[in-house]
């Protein structure tokens, strides 16, 4: 089972309502389409209000879909009706949160909430206690814990690396297929950062866990994905190997390739973007990003534009039309 | 070039039931007029301490000794009234988390009328400066008649900075300025800090960050700390170029370039995790964690020393007289 599984997003929207009446509305998430297979690392990158949070609750069937879609090996989530489909549903898709500490129930002891989550999916471990530790051992291993470095510590007892590296063991403990990682790292250090997405990298080649990696750090993304989706105000831009970041198609990747400090780049010309000042929620009948583009034509407020095939990758631009 | 800020063997622990936290730990540096200095470090290394301690003391943060000196006005031990004059017109601050300081529900001009009153100056004269000054910061002067939950955190920042430069302070200490923004803006922050020191409407800034790729773009001088210590300083592109501190060293491996994908090249971060402040280990602080580690370097704290004319490193490695006294 594991190695076959598929996650499909089909028109997946998410609209939020605010204010007392509900009347305005925010589109979080806007027709996305993606076809997610088991064996790569998917990274989803975007920025704070992209839409890619709400990717990631919805696929963790936290947050249900406003419409479209999610397929997992052909059944739509949201039409399981049976306690125990749901729940296989939640064992093969684990989630991974950017924040540990409130991952873990403060009051409790780390080791035991580990022990929850095993007994909770495989309860025939309540019987064995020495292949339940055993068990436990070996997940922690896998993210380079050894069990006395949590036993009888409560979470903020920790390091947020360890407490990290804590809570992949913990979406490991199901055997599950997939794990969604959202922003695992921005909390953690910058020096350990990358040995937390090495983790994830062990476990796509060593465990066949599929990991889908939520994140807005270019070179991170670039460095930890064997495919790449660009998020823009809850739409996808761009699509593609690591390496579209390198020679970006579509201009807000363009944007995000010129404003992101690298350690080996000095920024040199003047930016010839604007700035996202006011965030507007509303928009108009055409690209989300003809606002900002440098390069807008007519068409571009005028008509959205369509899905283009570059071949290697996928652009969302007129820029590319044919016509 | 003239000093602006001058801290020597500069001590800040907090007072716990369990003892003393070694936060900031016989800190030296300079600042001179006109500079960008960038000071990095991760969570934990006292960066935050620091430059906090300059501005508002309380308890359970104690100075514990060194000098501190911001031109002739000797910070250590002024008065909290003089401290209070000399906040905005002299130095200033932009917290960390300051897009969410503003409250959101006061006006931008209510702000203008506090810091009116407080510095005792009309406040019209401060609404003139404001505006003067949100113009070249880009902001539309109807900001001021604005709530801080109507703006978004890229506009929220400058007006955080539009506020702390109102008096042109020589010295701005930024604390992680641009963390909580969106790349695309960060850029546009970093950029205007820069360009309020070419304008002289600063004299030097401090940028504090853990992010060594964002200090790169702006900084001309980087200040590395490591629990509490300073461990190496020197001019922001041979430092990117030439780390010689093994902390600053991996601290920059770390971070992975663009066009590195892990099926091309597996790269590695720091393992372990720094020491705790309050019972730091002998020697080096950073020799637990360092690959290069030497027996001297467990016993002996390697003194911050000059390696050439524009670099300063903590580094046992790289000190000739050590064998003369081990």
């Amino acid at each position: 089972m594991r190695g076959k599984d598929t996650i499909v997003l089909r028109d997946l929207t998410k609209i939020f309502s605010l204010g007392l009446l509900g009347r305005k509305k925010i589109i979080a998430v806007d027709r996305v389409n993606l076809e997610i297979r088991s064996g790569e690392i998917l990274n989803i990158l975007g920025e704070s209000g992209s839409g890619k949070s709400t990717i990631a609750k919805m696929i963790l069937r936290l947050l249900r879909p406003t419409k479209g879609e999610i397929l997992f090996n052909n059944t739509n989530i949201w039409s399981m009706t049976k306690w125990k489909e749901i729940k296989e549903y939640y064992r093969r898709v684990q989630g991974v949160f950017q924040d540990p500490y409130s991952s873990f129930n403060p009051r409790r002891r780390v080791l035991d909430i580990l022990y929850d989550t095993l007994y909770n999916y495989f309860p025939e471990y309540r019987e064995d206690k020495v292949s339940a530790k055993k068990y436990i051992a070996e997940a922690l291993e896998s993210v380079g814990l050894n069990i006395s470095d949590i036993e009888g510590k409560y979470s903020h007892q920790l390091s947020g690396g360890q407490l990290q590296r804590a809570s992949i063991a913990r979406a490991l403990l199901p055997k599950p297929s997939f794990i969604v990682a959202d922003e695992p790292v921005s909390m953690v250090d910058a020096s350990t950062r990358i040995d937390i997405l090495n983790i994830f990298i062990d476990l796509k080649e060593e465990y066949g866990v599929s990991p889908i990696i939520i994140g807005h750090d270019y070179s991170l993304a670039y460095y930890a994905s064997d495919r790449i989706v660009v998020l823009y105000k809850g739409q996808i831009v761009e699509e593609g190997p690591p390496e579209v970041l390198e020679d970006p198609a579509h201009p807000y990747t363009r944007l995000l390739k010129e404003s992101v400090p690298l350690i080996d780049r000095k920024w040199s010309k003047k930016l010839e973007y604007r700035v996202g000042d006011i965030e507007v929620s509303r928009r108009g009948k055409g690209c989300i990003f003809a606002d900002r583009c440098p390069f807008k034509k007519p068409i571009c407020e005028q008509k959205e534009p369509p899905v283009i095939n570059l071949g290697k990758s996928k652009v969302k631009c007129w820029l590319y039309a044919s016509k | 070039m003239e000093t602006i800020l001058e801290l020597e063997d500069y001590k800040v622990y907090y007072k716990t039931l369990s003892g003393y936290v070694r936060a900031v730990d016989g800190v030296s540096f300079t600042v001179k007029k006109g500079e960008i200095v960038g000071l990095i470090g991760e969570s934990g290394c006292g960066k935050s301490t620091l430059i906090m301690s300059l501005i508002i003391r309380k308890p359970p943060m104690i100075v514990m000794g060194g000098k501190a000196r911001l031109k002739s006005i000797d910070l250590i031990n002024i008065s909290e009234v003089e401290r209070r004059k000399i906040l905005l017109t002299k130095m200033s601050i932009i917290p960390q988390y300051a897009l969410d300081a503003l409250p959101a529900i006061k006006r931008i001009k209510a702000f203008l009328g506090d810091i009116a009153k407080d510095k005792g100056v009309p406040e019209e004269e401060v609404i003139e400066k404001f505006i003067e000054r949100a113009r070249i910061i880009g902001l539309p002067s109807e900001v001021i008649n604005m709530y801080p939950i109507e703006l978004s955190g890229g506009m929220r920042q400058r007006v955080v900075i539009t506020l702390a430069t109102i008096f042109s302070p020589d010295l701005l200490i930024a604390d992680e300025p641009t963390s909580a923004l969106d790349v695309t803006t960060q850029r546009h922050v970093l950029e205007l800090l820069a360009e309020l020191r070419d304008t002289g409407i600063i004299g030097s800034l401090i940028f504090v960050t853990h992010d060594i790729a964002s200090v790169r773009q702006i900084a001309d001088k980087i200040i590395v700390m490591y629990a509490g210590k300073v461990v190496e300083i020197g001019e922001t592109e041979d430092i990117v170029t030439d780390p010689k501190h093994p902390y600053t060293r991996k601290l920059i491996e770390a971070v992975p370039k663009l066009g590195i994908n892990y099926k091309k090249k597996r790269l590695s971060g720091l393992p372990g995790s720094p020491p705790s402040l309050l019972t730091p280990p002998p020697g080096c602080r950073f020799h637990p964690r360092c690959p290069l580690a030497m027996t001297i370097c467990k016993t002996r704290e390697p003194p911050l020393k000059p390696l050439n004319e524009s670099r300063l490193v903590a580094c046992w490695l790289y000190d000739q007289s050590k064998g003369e006294h081990s």
